[in-house]
């Protein structure tokens, strides 16, 4: 099943990661991206310093925002990013989740619940437990998972946690994750 | 307070279940409840009809209602949830509404769902259906649920930015009208309308001005009435208040002991704390300055419209509209009314006299709805 969209999740080294994943992405990569990295509430450069290194459109993404290839959608500081059915975006305050607002399993979950196998799950480097739970709903929903070889991580217990549960469909070296995407794209 | 307080001023409100129950009559009954603070409440549509005219001017005249409902996107389904799930989900929503009024059912999907999975983890049951049965026949059920619904997550000064723009760029607007008067639109626990009450003392405007604060949830109010705030949180609103542009100290602010931080009684002698639900309340008053911050986010696009339309509705000419950081009129049904004063900070002001008659929205909510997913 071809998705139709990709989630991502990273936390400590996630800024390098993102970089190499989305950066060696075609610009025309034909599914939306929307990723969940954690930060800091008061760093609003994330996007811009992002859209500096890839060719993919790069935002913050705004509540009730329709999701457009191509294109990556951050979650901004201190918000929840959800998907919602039907191809949008959502915020929310509610509480941080493993101490992190934002938080990948959030994202994870409600993408893995808005659109069942549809969707594409990756979970790169981190350091801390946030995003295995999601990851595995996504992959128990039928969609497809994959985890950062945590040997090419900068800190590898975020993608070790998710192999460790049996989180992952597949387990891949950062630099050959895109490739993947992009073939998986393809339908 | 002027003589306005008469039905609607220092009223003992009752404790959650009794709120809850009195909200059921509310429904269910028509008009409006004299129990406690309840703003423009119309239950029945008959009712409301018949009240459609200009602003009243006190609030606890119901309003007009706002009878634009931009309808005709029927929700997409959770494709990743089991169908049986989902309309067990839709019948705890539609059974909430039918035996105690409050109007989930237009609330973004996602955030509702993971609410409503947290309280069925509370309550240790394993389907929708089970907790139906629950929050129906226990109203201390329905309490946990109500209270898991709320937008609780607040503070004072909470982006800073945003209450600095409010002194610079609101505040001088304000100086010029003899009075003032706020809504504060699900002001949950009350830490913001502190700190508006605390902004617009500094600024020598607190005397003429009059903050509505409102809520759906009762027990909210009642802690927001109380003027009490965890003492562990002084010190990140300390520092906010100073980014905020704050001239004072702001331990002059309030007293603490126990504990607990006591928010002096006179930041809150203009202000009003009433139940008041945006998913099914209409209009009650005419303001110069709404506060709706990360609210419209746990509604969906047609309440969100609904909501935006009823605040139209509620804003003297050349009101102010304050949102959340990424919240936006982009796309919305009254886009073309306001005018962006700060983009960053989500300010907006009415750009012209409110819209007469109240007829059907432009439709542009809806258009180009998302077709991928």
């Amino acid at each position: 099943m071809k998705p139709s969209v990709v989630v991502m999740g990273t936390s400590a080294g996630g800024l390098r990661a993102l970089e190499r994943v989305i950066g060696a992405l075609p610009a025309v990569f034909s599914i939306p991206i929307v990723a969940v990295q954690h930060r800091s509430r008061e760093s609003d450069l994330f996007a811009t310093v992002m859209q500096g290194l890839v060719a993919l459109p790069v935002r913050e993404a705004e509540d009730k925002e329709e999701l457009v290839a191509p294109g990556v959608y951050l979650a901004p500081p201190d918000y929840h990013l959800l998907l919602e059915p039907g191809g949008r975006l959502a915020l929310s305050t509610d509480e941080p989740v493993s101490f992190s607002r934002p938080s990948i399993d959030v994202l994870f979950e409600s993408a893995a619940d808005s659109y069942g196998p549809a969707v594409l799950g990756v979970l790169l480097t981190g350091a801390n437990h946030d995003g295995t739970r999601g990851l595995a709903r996504i992959r128990a929903a039928g969609g497809f998972a994959i985890v950062q070889d945590p040997k090419t991580a900068e800190s590898p217990e975020m993608p070790t946690a998710a192999i460790a549960i049996g989180a992952a469909d597949r387990v891949l070296a950062l630099g050959e994750i895109a490739g993947e995407l992009v073939q998986r794209s393809n339908g | 307070m002027s003589s306005r307080s008469g039905t609607y001023g220092r009223v003992e409100l009752p404790a959650v279940a009794v709120a809850v129950g009195e909200r059921r009559e509310v429904a269910l009954a028509s008009g409006s409840s004299g129990a406690g603070p309840r703003v423009g409440a119309v239950a029945d549509p008959d009712v409301a009809e018949a009240a459609d005219r200009p602003p009243a001017e006190e609030p606890d005249v119901p309003g007009r209602i706002s009878r634009t409902v931009v309808s005709g996107e029927s929700p997409a389904p959770f494709a990743g949830v089991p169908p049986l799930e989902r309309l067990e989900m839709e019948l705890l929503l539609e059974a909430i509404y039918r035996h105690y009024g409050y109007d989930f059912r237009q609330y973004a999907p996602s955030s509702l769902r993971r609410r409503l999975k947290k309280r069925l983890e509370a309550e240790g049951l394993s389907t929708f259906s089970a907790l139906q049965d629950r929050v129906l026949h226990e109203p201390a059920a329905m309490e946990g649920l109500l209270r898991d619904m709320s937008v609780n997550v607040t503070g004072m000064f909470r982006d800073p930015t945003f209450f600095r723009a409010l002194r610079e760029k609101v505040v001088p607007m304000l100086r010029t009208y003899p009075s003032v008067r706020i809504w504060h639109a699900g002001c949950a626990s009350g830490e913001e309308v502190y700190a508006m009450a605390i902004l617009l003392e500094e600024e020598g405007l607190y005397e003429r001005s009059r903050l509505y604060a409102t809520d759906m949830n009762a027990e909210a109010l009642d802690r927001a009435r109380t003027g009490i705030f965890p003492i562990a949180r002084m010190r990140e609103y300390t520092t906010n208040y100073q980014q905020a542009g704050g001239t004072r100290s702001f331990s002059e602010y309030y007293t603490a002991s126990y504990g607990a931080a006591l928010f002096h009684a006179r930041l809150r002698e203009n202000v009003l704390f009433a139940q008041h639900n945006l998913a099914t309340d209409t209009s009650f008053s005419e303001f110069n300055v709404i506060l709706c911050r990360n609210v419209l986010i746990y509604f969906d696009r047609n309440l969100k419209a609904r909501t935006l339309r009823l605040f139209g509705d509620s804003l003297s000419s050349f009101g102010f509209l304050c949102l959340g950081r990424r919240e936006s009129l982009r796309f919305t049904n009254v886009e073309d009314e306001f005018e962006e004063i700060d983009p960053k900070e989500r300010i907006y002001r009415r750009n012209s006299l409110p819209r007469q008659g109240g007829g059907p929205a432009p439709s542009r909510a809806t258009s180009g709805r998302g077709a991928r997913g």
